[in-house]
Parts: structure tokens; C-alpha cells; sequence
């Protein structure tokens, strides 16, 4: 067991990689000497070499279109994009090609690419460096996206991501980049692609991934304070994504409230709503609840805290769970 | 539009439209571009003090082979192109025209050295050995790309135009790590083939600045065929391409895409400076697409017959042909020999596509994903009840497989 911060535990996660895997390379903008403008790389390029970190031009599309290439190849590319809104000039390498190349080829080849995509709000920064668009790649088959909430999780999932044989697009909640957390070095625990029930509960289950599991968790504390008994799950991958976990949990609870940062119209809360309500119509007690971002683009850093889902719009959406 | 104000393509200075096409050159202020010509369309041989030597190494069954190769190539294109209109491919896309720059260049590469192309490099694939009936699975709709490109290093047909230049670059950065890391690797580039109307996209740009900054030992081969659909390249472009190279650092050639002896010499020059690890190259070559876009398209619409003559008369084949009979390198045998090979092409052409199958649904569920992923596979049990839930499931899955034969 040893403690440290989420970025740490992520360069951490990267280190071993590119120590047990000759043929994987990080790539990205500024990653090398300044080690990422959230020092996620610091110290990697000292210790590998700027062929296996490489500093590339700025160029989101060039950066993962050159990966693709590196992973015909052979390779393994685990690309960082600087912040979510910068990721959309590299949308359509993404999209079209990187989730699509496998399925094209009728399965002769594997793109088994890495993106490391900081996101989420609540870091009072300026425009495009707050989103959440999990949503958009979760929507295109062939990609795998997964959020890391914890350092256990993100020393592990990271290096779970670079061995999958699929292109796998890992969101991590970058306000949290200096959360500490143990980790258990020896032992990964849960399969990547696996939800974890982080706390036990049985009158109302709320599922969150990434920035918003310490807000669940909180939202849980302050409801037991009122008698209610809240199970909170991290859902770690979305996609795939784990019903299982989530149905088992709501067939005992009754109520289902799910929560992320990004707009909840057309968003994996939408998703996990609909699955839900057809295993588990028999169970639920109440609709199932969303809250999110509200149906505009990420607002001023000024307001963000009224955009946010926050402890207490996860209490008045348990509060109108339990009410019917 | 009158007729007469069509637009023309731009920079070629041997058209009927030379005075007007070197003015609106001069406004631009579009430098003189130099392109090489080994062979021109007379069939006379012309000298070039850098390519000329590369001549030497070809012998005369290796000339011969430049024309079987074009001749196939375009008897193919008139049987795909037959096959779509007979309602057995849902598209084609015609080559003809640009026969010398896939035939010449494709064959300067080496079986080590891996091809990127667009979606009309059938030329390229002859060359690498692609069965030719493979590159119609794509358009009969029964694939979405048809060949396994690690028999023969000939990558799948890439639709969203450019992105493939980008693989191109890092698959050749790869193998610069590949050469780094083992002293015993076989030397390899890469050939990226794009457009004219490509060059307007994004990702060539960015494919160029990483290919510079890294070194990469990439052939960037543009075929200028000087028409995006119906958009002339002068509306991409307001300088000649190859002038573009400059602007990242590495060497540009435009060479007559016509002439499969200049083409092929040209790129073998270029994969030898990338293999040598003296970075990438652009070549343009200048050439013309003969027929449509695709089938789906009519250029009737937006150019001129005349336009088209006057590219006829430059015919690849055309060309070569002269040469080989001036030099006595063939005889009527030759060309009968050919066009007997190509009624036997398009015989297996057409058994071939007829007796494509059918693939079941399910395969598109199994290659999703490498992994097995919980979503697809709920998917798939499903579409499997629901199919067995028909009392003749078993007979309604040999109907969309074409009958039981």
C-alpha cells in the first residue's frame, strides 16, 4: 500500500507501462520536458527518451491519426489531449477511423490506442477547458471510455488501458488530479470495465464516475444524517457499461438517481435510465433521476457552481426519488 | 454558365488555354514549376539529368510490364465500371487516365515499404499483388474494406478523405522506432497517396508538419488528376501543390503523371531518400481522371469535351506503346496476348463478384471489438431470438445469402 495523488498515481501507471511495454509511447502536446501542463508525464521523457515521450507539433488530429499509423505498426500509443474542448479537432480520427478500423477490416486489424483526455469542470478556468463529452464517443461503437475516480483506480485503469487490445479513451476528472488515495500495487482489484459499489445502501442507489464520486459520497453521509440509507456506485466504465452492478443494486433499492457533469439530454444518464427501466420496472419505486449540466455550453467559471451537479441537487433529486 | 466560361484547370502549360492559364499564373504570382518528363506523349524519349540514370535499371521485360500492368488496370476499370451499371456494385470509381502514376509508382515501391491509399489506387494495388476481385467487395457491399492488407502491405481503401495520410506518417514513425531498436531491420517508407482535392484538408497539413518535424521516412503522392468532383484544382490550390513542400522543409517533384517512366523513376528516388532516413518527399503527379468521379457522378456537368480531348491525346498507354514499338521491345503478339488476358480478367471478374456471399449479420457484431464487450454480445443474443423466433428462421437466412447454392 502506498498513498498519493491521482496525477501521481497516473504517471505512476504510465511509468510502469513504458517499463513493461517496449512497444508503448506516450505523445502529446508539451508532455516531455514540461511533463504535461498537469505534470501527469513529469520525469517521463528523462527516463525513456523523447522517442518514447514524444513532445509532438500541436495538432489534435495529427496526434491521433500519427498513432493510428504507430499502431499498424505495432505500437501502443497512449495519447494525452490537453483539455476535453481541445479534443474536438481530432473528432473525426477518432470517430471514423480509430473505432472503425477493426470492424473494417473484418477484424485482421487492431488500433489499440490510448486517449487521455482531462475533463470536467469546477477548476474556474476559462472557456473549453471544463467539459465533459463522454457522451459523444460513448455514442460510437468500437471505442472503449472509461473514468478513473480514485488513485487505486487510476494507477491500475490506465495501465488496463494500455494493454487492451481495443482503442480505449480514458476521461480523467482533472479537479481531482491531487486527490490522494492508497494504492494497492499489488493488486489491480475490479476489471476496468467493471462498476464498484463504493458505499452500501438501501433505500435509493445514486451512480456517478470520475469528478462527482466524492460529491455521491458526501450526498450519502448528509442523507444518512436524515435517516436515509443511500447506495452510492462508481460506475468506472461507460462503455462498456456495467447494468449488471447497477440493476443489482436498484432491484434492493427502488430508486435510481444517476448523475454526471455533462448535460443530461442525450447523455449517459439518459442511457443508464432507459436499460434500467426495462430490467428493473418491476423494482423501481420511483422514475429514474437525472441530474447534470443543463442544456447549454459549459458556462462562465464565475456561475460554474450553479452549473455543477453539487451535494445539495443530489439531495432534492433523493428527496423527490423518495417522495413518490 | 456559357459554355466557353467553364473553368479550366490551371498550370498546364502545353493546353489550348496556355496565354490565359499563364496569365491568371502570373497574377497569382505562381513561380514556374519544373516537372519531370522522361517520356512524352509522342513517345520520344527526353533527358533528365537526375532521372534519366534511373532508366538503366530497367530492362525489357520490366518496360513490358509498365504496359501490362496499365492495360490491366484499365480493362479492369471498364469491368467494374460495367458490373456497376449492371446493378452488381452499388459505386465504382474509375481510374482511367492515372494509370501511369499508380502503375509507376506502385511498382518503384518495395515489399517492405507500406501503401496508404484513397480509394481509387486499383493501379497501386495490381502492383502490390491485391487480388483485384478483393478491391470489389468494398463496392458490392458485402465489405467495408475486403483484403487483408498485411498480405501484401497495401492498406484498406480509406473513404473519409486525407485521414489516411496521418496513419501514413505514423506507420513510418514507426518504423524509424522499428529500425532504432533493431540494427537488423530491413529499411522501409511509406507511400501516402492523395489528391487534389484532399490537399485541401486538414489533416494533409498536419500529416506534412509531423512527417517534417520527425523525419519520417513518408512519400507523400499526390496524383493531381485536377478535379475534386466538379471543383477544379485551381480552386484548391492557387499555387502549384508541389510548391507546398517547401513550406515544410522537404523536397517537392512534379512529374508528368502520364509518363509511367518518369513516374516510376521519380518515386523511385523518393522512397529511396525516405528509406535512407533523409525525411519525406511530395510528388505531384500531374495527370488527369479521363471519366467520372464515380459512376454516381456526371462531369458533363462542369468541363469541357475539349478538355477531356485534350488529356486523351496524352494517354499513358498511348505513349508507352509508341516507345516500346519504335524500340522494337514488342510485337502485335504482345498487345493480342494482352487484351486475350484481359477477356480472361474480366471473365473471373464477373464469376467472382456474382459468387460473393452474403455475410451474416452476426460477423458485424464479432468485430466491433477486439475484446468481447458486454453490449454487443446482449445485442447479438438478441438479433439471434429474434431471428429464431420466425417458424422459417432457418430458410429466411438462406434467402439473404442468395439462395442455398
Amino acid at each position: 500500500m502506498t498513498t498519493m495523488t491521482i496525477a501521481k498515481a497516473i504517471n505512476e501507471g504510465l511509468r510502469a507501462t513504458l517499463k513493461n511495454n517496449p512497444k508503448a509511447l506516450l505523445m502529446g502536446e508539451d508532455i516531455g520536458a514540461l511533463g504535461g501542463v498537469y505534470r501527469v508525464t513529469e520525469g517521463l521523457k528523462k527516463e525513456f527518451g523523447a522517442d518514447r515521450v514524444v513532445d509532438t507539433p500541436l495538432a489534435e488530429a495529427g496526434i491521433i491519426g500519427t498513432a493510428i499509423g504507430l499502431a499498424l505498426r505495432g505500437y501502443h500509443p497512449i495519447c494525452e489531449i490537453q483539455f476535453d474542448g481541445f479534443v474536438f479537432p481530432g473528432f473525426n480520427q477518432i470517430t471514423t477511423q480509430l473505432a472503425k478500423i477493426h470492424a473494417r477490416s473484418a477484424g485482421q486489424l487492431s488500433t489499440p490506442v490510448v486517449i487521455r483526455i482531462p475533463y470536467g469542470g469546477g477548476i474556474g478556468s476559462i472557456e473549453h477547458h471544463s467539459e465533459s463529452p463522454e457522451a459523444l464517443f460513448a455514442h460510437t461503437a468500437g471505442l472503449r471510455i472509461i473514468s478513473p475516480s480514485n488513485a487505486h483506480d487510476a494507477y491500475w485503469m490506465i495501465q488496463q488501458a494500455a494493454a487492451c487490445p481495443d482503442p480505449v479513451i480514458v476521461f480523467e476528472p482533472k479537479r481531482r488530479y491531487w486527490q490522494k488515495g492508497e494504492i494497492n500495487t499489488d493488486d489491480p482489484g475490479l476489471d476496468p470495465f467493471q462498476a464498484r459499489v463504493i458505499h452500501p445502501g438501501t433505500d435509493a442507489t445514486i451512480v456517478v464516475y470520475g469528478p462527482l464520486v466524492p460529491v455521491a459520497l458526501a450526498a450519502a453521509d448528509a442523507a444518512e444524517e436524515d435517516g436515509h440509507s443511500v447506495e452510492v456506485i462508481d460506475l468506472r466504465s461507460i462503455s462498456p457499461m456495467d447494468f449488471e452492478t447497477v440493476s443489482t443494486s436498484v432491484e434492493k433499492t427502488g430508486r435510481l438517481i444517476v448523475a454526471h457533469e455533462a448535460p443530461t439530454f442525450g447523455g449517459v444518464g439518459g442511457e443508464i435510465a432507459a436499460r434500467i427501466s426495462e430490467r428493473c420496472f418491476y423494482a423501481l419505486e420511483s422514475p429514474v433521476l437525472r441530474v447534470g449540466g443543463f442544456h447549454m455550453p459549459y458556462p462562465v467559471a464565475r456561475v460554474e457552481e450553479h452549473y455543477l451537479p453539487d451535494v445539495d441537487r443530489l439531495l432534492e433529486a433523493l428527496d423527490r426519488a423518495l417522495a413518490y | 454558365m456559357a459554355e466557353a466560361q467553364l473553368p479550366t484547370t490551371e498550370f498546364d502549360l502545353t493546353g489550348p488555354d496556355d496565354a490565359r492559364e499563364a496569365l491568371a499564373e502570373a497574377e497569382a504570382g505562381a513561380p514556374e514549376v519544373h516537372m519531370v518528363q522522361l517520356l512524352d506523349e509522342h513517345g520520344n524519349l527526353h533527358h533528365d539529368g537526375t532521372f534519366s540514370p534511373y532508366l538503366q535499371r530497367l530492362d525489357a521485360e520490366k518496360l513490358r510490364s509498365f504496359y501490362r500492368d496499365m492495360a490491366t488496370i484499365r480493362r479492369f476499370d471498364q469491368e467494374a465500371t460495367a458490373l456497376q451499371r449492371q446493378g452488381e456494385l452499388a459505386l465504382w470509381v474509375p481510374l482511367t487516365g492515372q494509370e501511369a502514376a499508380q502503375i509507376g509508382s506502385g511498382q518503384a515501391s518495395e515489399p517492405q515499404d507500406y501503401i496508404f491509399p484513397t480509394y481509387r489506387e486499383h493501379g497501386v494495388a495490381l502492383t502490390r499483388g491485391v487480388d483485384l476481385a478483393q478491391l470489389l467487395r468494398l463496392f458490392r457491399g458485402i465489405s467495408h474494406g475486403g483484403w487483408n492488407p498485411k498480405d501484401t502491405n497495401f492498406h484498406l481503401y480509406t473513404l473519409v478523405l486525407a485521414v489516411q495520410t496521418l496513419h501514413a506518417v505514423g506507420y513510418a514513425m514507426g518504423i524509424q522506432r522499428d529500425l532504432a531498436s533493431d540494427p537488423d531491420a530491413v529499411p522501409a517508407a511509406v507511400m501516402a497517396y492523395f489528391g487534389d482535392g484532399a490537399s485541401s484538408e486538414g489533416d494533409v497539413h498536419e500529416s506534412m508538419v509531423f512527417a517534417a518535424s520527425f523525419q519520417a521516412p513518408v512519400v507523400f503522392f499526390c496524383q493531381n488528376n485536377h478535379w475534386a468532383i466538379s471543383v477544379p484544382s485551381e480552386v484548391q490550390s492557387r499555387v502549384p501543390l508541389v510548391n507546398r513542400a517547401a513550406g515544410y522543409g522537404f523536397p517537392g517533384i512534379r512529374v508528368d503523371g502520364n509518363d509511367v517512366l518518369a513516374v516510376h523513376a521519380v518515386s523511385q528516388w523518393a522512397l529511396e531518400h525516405a528509406r535512407s532516413g533523409a525525411g519525406p518527399v511530395l510528388i505531384e503527379a500531374f495527370t488527369y481522371r479521363l471519366g467520372a468521379h464515380t459512376t454516381a457522378d456526371d462531369p458533363t456537368k462542369y468541363r469541357l469535351a475539349a478538355e477531356e480531348d485534350k488529356w486523351r491525346a496524352k494517354d499513358p498507354l498511348v505513349r508507352l506503346e509508341t516507345y516500346l514499338r519504335k524500340e522494337n521491345l514488342v510485337d502485335d503478339a504482345f498487345f493480342a496476348g494482352i487484351r486475350a488476358d484481359g477477356d480472361e480478367l474480366a471473365g473471373y471478374l464477373r464469376k467472382a463478384t456474382l459468387a460473393m456471399t452474403v455475410p451474416d449479420i452476426r460477423a458485424s457484431f464479432a468485430q466491433v471489438y477486439a475484446q468481447a464487450h458486454p453490449l454487443v454480445t446482449e445485442e447479438l443474443e438478441w438479433v439471434e431470438r429474434y431471428q429464431a423466433s420466425f417458424p422459417d428462421a432457418a430458410e429466411s437466412v438462406d434467402e439473404r445469402n442468395g439462395g442455398a447454392a
